[in-house]
């Protein structure tokens, strides 16, 4: 996703594409300071004292990584891939220059600094003219979060979570683990014990974030394995946008990224959260490539809260991924939009889940898979109306696009309704981009690769359509580098 | 200038296109008739580029570059225009997008200027006149929902914003209602030029009342079987085409005998 704000859609061209099969894919030559690989307490309790943590989080940790040794790895989704060694994995990896801890983006590392620029994230440009505020991931350790100052004044707090388990111990304390338990999967327990940082966001009562949040992630050493979480809170009557963006270097060992996403949204409380994943696939014939394993939850504990989750995900080798709903309050509206690329070999096992327990509480699932080359595409949904949700809704489109003969898309939608009030509406359908409507853009002057990239995009609109105006840019220019050489 | 010479198509192993000569010269307007199934549409297809088709003798040739080895966009930038007899429906797609992708892929082609959204929007504003086009249907998807008789609009429509040099209308007459009609047929005459050449595939002479051709040819069994001028559509209204391939049949035998 990088150089995608200066280049709009319409006016590249094939030759843009030209030998480019994955731009974000390179690794920046800087001094880490790596953990070798293995995980066992001593580890954990090193993560948390290079952290700094206080008692309480190092035996939350402990606890977590406890329940997880009792737990076996899913294999329910429709995912094939090579059992993972969790012994030859490194779960810490920071930038040397960071021990000194840079007090502002001049401090940081030029390096670092030029990488963003590679992947399209210029951090001053975007604090002076874009009002974007970024907290930069880079491997395991937050960056840089900039325009702090501004949001100082509206209230927010938006920070690396490492730094807010020091500065705002009590909110952490509070919320951390509520949404997403340490014992709710295999991954999120790997996750509660060994993540190295990530976002923390709250959004004071009432307060509208005065711009948007964005966080970048990205996966440089090798062997590591990236382990973020996330906790965003939104007050009473708080909004926030909140953005992310993932990379990671072509490699051909494959990487895993397991991280945790809590949203909490008390009363009249409304989160957007998107994200742009373009994780290194792997090559052509399966080498390499991110295992992308995230739990993401959002709890709408409040009345009329809203939730949005919008995702483009169109990177990993592996995506297994569901962002949820628990809809509690009364008249809370929880929304799912999501645009999935497999191609090559990748495979993507995604949906969400919308947990209906207030009551009159909406849902909305939009979910577009496309897949082409080798590609596998399921999409896996739930929707439970419990017995209290009195006059539930929920409304799903499940759409797939097959681009070629070898690729597949299966849908698994499981629906469970405990109150008989409950309105249900499900639309699903398959299509092959057709060669009569290949045919037609061609006589009317176009490629046939842009005419494939416009039928995708086309595809994609509803979903593309729910994110920031310059996201929706980056979307669709992804989307073209992606499908690059899917067709023919 | 196109110059279809001894054209022999197969479709799936199958002979439809059996030795066509056509030649049709700048600013004329021909009119091609024929059998359902005679391979009106394989014809208007191959010389635009469709695959499927596969062209085991002959040549196609427009201002004397060999179109068969153009892929289909390349023949658009040259300034052929096919308006489907069954146009396909492109969810998503906006059909102004999608136009104007066009317009400019074939502008940059040339080296020319490409149009900006304000220029393209007067553009299409004004060519929508021209075929009395609602506005709505620009930001439509290409198709999308468009009854028969709209899509036929939208054919003609396009036609006008893309400004070919070569025009196949395949039963662009099909489906419209008698305002249409008469609409998309004047729209046709405004674009008519000394310089832009329409190739017409219809059933009915109705269509030729309204835009008179240079030339009519019967097509039937994969060949050009008689050419005359505007008066053979009525004939041929008035009397079917069994006789056309029975004066063709005896041709042919007494051609035989004479050998
Ligand atoms: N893909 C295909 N496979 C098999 N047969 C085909 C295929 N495409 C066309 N044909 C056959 O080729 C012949 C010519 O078809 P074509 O569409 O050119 O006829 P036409 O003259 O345009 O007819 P109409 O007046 O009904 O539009 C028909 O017999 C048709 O069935
Ligand atoms: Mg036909």
């Amino acid at each position: 996703m990088n150089d995608v704000k200066q280049k709009p859609v319409v006016e590249s061209t094939p030759e843009d594409f030209a030998g480019q099969e994955y731009e974000a894919g390179f690794v920046t030559d800087i001094e880490t300071d790596t953990l070798p690989p293995g995980l066992n307490e001593d580890v954990i309790r090193h993560i948390s004292a290079k952290k700094d943590e206080p008692e309480w989080l190092l035996n939350w940790r402990l606890e977590a990584f406890r329940h997880w040794q009792t737990m076996t790895e899913p294999h329910w989704a429709h995912v094939n891939y090579e059992p993972i060694d969790f012994q030859s994995i490194s779960y810490y990896s920071a930038p040397k220059s960071k021990e000194d801890g840079p007090k502002s983006l001049d401090e940081v590392d030029p390096k670092l600094l030029e990488t963003y620029e590679k992947l399209g994230i210029p951090l001053r440009e975007q604090e002076m003219l874009a009002g974007v505020a970024v907290d930069a991931v880079f491997d395991s350790v937050s960056v840089a979060t900039t325009f702090k100052g501004k949001l100082k004044e509206a209230g927010v707090i938006f920070c690396p979570i490492s730094e807010a388990v020091r500065e705002h111990p009590e909110l952490v304390q509070q919320y951390l683990g509520t949404v997403v338990p340490t014992g709710d999967n295999f991954y999120a327990a790997l996750n509660s014990a060994v993540f190295t940082d990530g976002s923390f966001v709250y959004i004071p009562k009432g307060v509208r974030c005065p711009m948007e949040l964005s966080t970048y992630f990205r996966i440089n050493a090798m062997n590591t394995g990236q382990f973020e979480r996330t906790l965003i809170i939104a007050d009473a009557g708080a909004f926030v946008s909140y953005l992310e963006g993932c990379t990671a270097p072509q490699r051909d060992e494959n990487q895993l990224h397991a991280a945790v996403v809590e949203l909490v949204l008390l009363d009249d409380a409304q989160i957007k959260y998107a994200t742009v994943q373009n994780w290194y696939p792997g090559d052509e014939n399966g080498k390499g490539g991110i295992y992308n394993f995230v739990t993401k939850r959002a709890d709408c504990r409040g009345d009329r809260s809203k939730v949005s989750w919008t995702q483009v995900e169109t990177g990993s080798a592996i995506t297994w991924k569901y962002p949820s709903c628990v809809l509690r309050g009364d008249d809370s509206v929880g929304e799912f939009y999501s645009v999935a690329l497999t191609k090559m070999r990748q495979e993507a096992d995604t949906g969400t889940k919308m947990i209906h327990i207030g009551k009159r509480t909406k849902s909305t699932i939009v979910s577009k898979g496309i897949a082409a080359g080798h590609g596998q595409q399921a999409y896996r949904g739930l929707v439970r109306i419990a017995k209290s949700a009195e006059g539930a809704r929920n409304y799903t489109q499940c759409d797939s696009l097959l681009i070629g003969d070898t690729c597949g898309a299966h849908t698994f939608p499981y629906v469970e309704v405990k109150n008989p009030t409950a309105t249900m509406e499900h639309e699903a359908t398959t299509s092959k981009i057709g060669e009569d409507q290949l045919f037609y853009c061609q006589q009317r002057g176009i490629s046939e690769e842009d005419a494939v990239n416009m039928i995708v995009n086309g595809f994609c609109k509803d979903v593309f359509n729910e994110l920031p105006m310059e996201f929706a840019v980056e979307a669709n220019r992804l989307m073209e580098v992606s499908l690059e050489g899917a067709v023919g | 200038m196109l110059k279809v010479d001894n054209l022999h198509v197969s479709v799936a192993g199958k002979k439809i296109l059996n030795g066509i000569n056509l030649s049709i010269g700048a600013g004329e307007v021909h009119a091609i008739m024929g059998p359902n199934g005679s391979g009106k549409s394989t014809l208007a297809n191959v010389i635009a580029g469709r695959d499927g088709y596969e062209v085991t003798a002959g040549s196609v040739t427009y201002h004397g570059k060999d179109l068969l080895a153009m892929k289909p966009e390349e023949r658009a930038w040259e300034g052929v225009f096919l308006a489907f007899q069954y146009p396909v429906e492109i969810p998503g797609v906006n059909n102004t997008y999608m136009l104007k992708a066009g317009v400019n892929a074939r502008r940059k082609h040339h080296g020319e200027q490409e149009l900006d959204a304000i220029e393209f929007m007067q553009l299409i504003r004004e060519k929508a006149k021209l075929v009395e086009l609602d506005q709505s249907f620009l930001s439509r998807g290409v198709n999308e929902g468009f009854s028969g008789g709209e899509k036929k609009r939208n054919e003609i429509f396009q036609m006008a914003v893309l400004e070919p040099s070569l025009a196949l209308l395949d039963e662009t007459d099909s489906g419209l209602d008698i305002d249409a009609l008469r609409i998309v047929a004047q729209g046709v005459n405004a674009l008519r030029r000394e310089d832009r050449s329409i190739v017409m595939v219809t059933h009915y002479q109705r269509l030729l009342d309204y835009i008179e051709p240079d030339f009519v040819h019967v097509l039937a069994d994969g060949k050009i079987l008689k050419s005359g001028d505007k008066s053979l559509a009525l004939e041929l209204e008035s009397r079917g085409y069994d006789w056309v391939k029975k004066e063709a049949a005896d041709t042919e035998s007494a051609q035989a005998k004479s050998v």
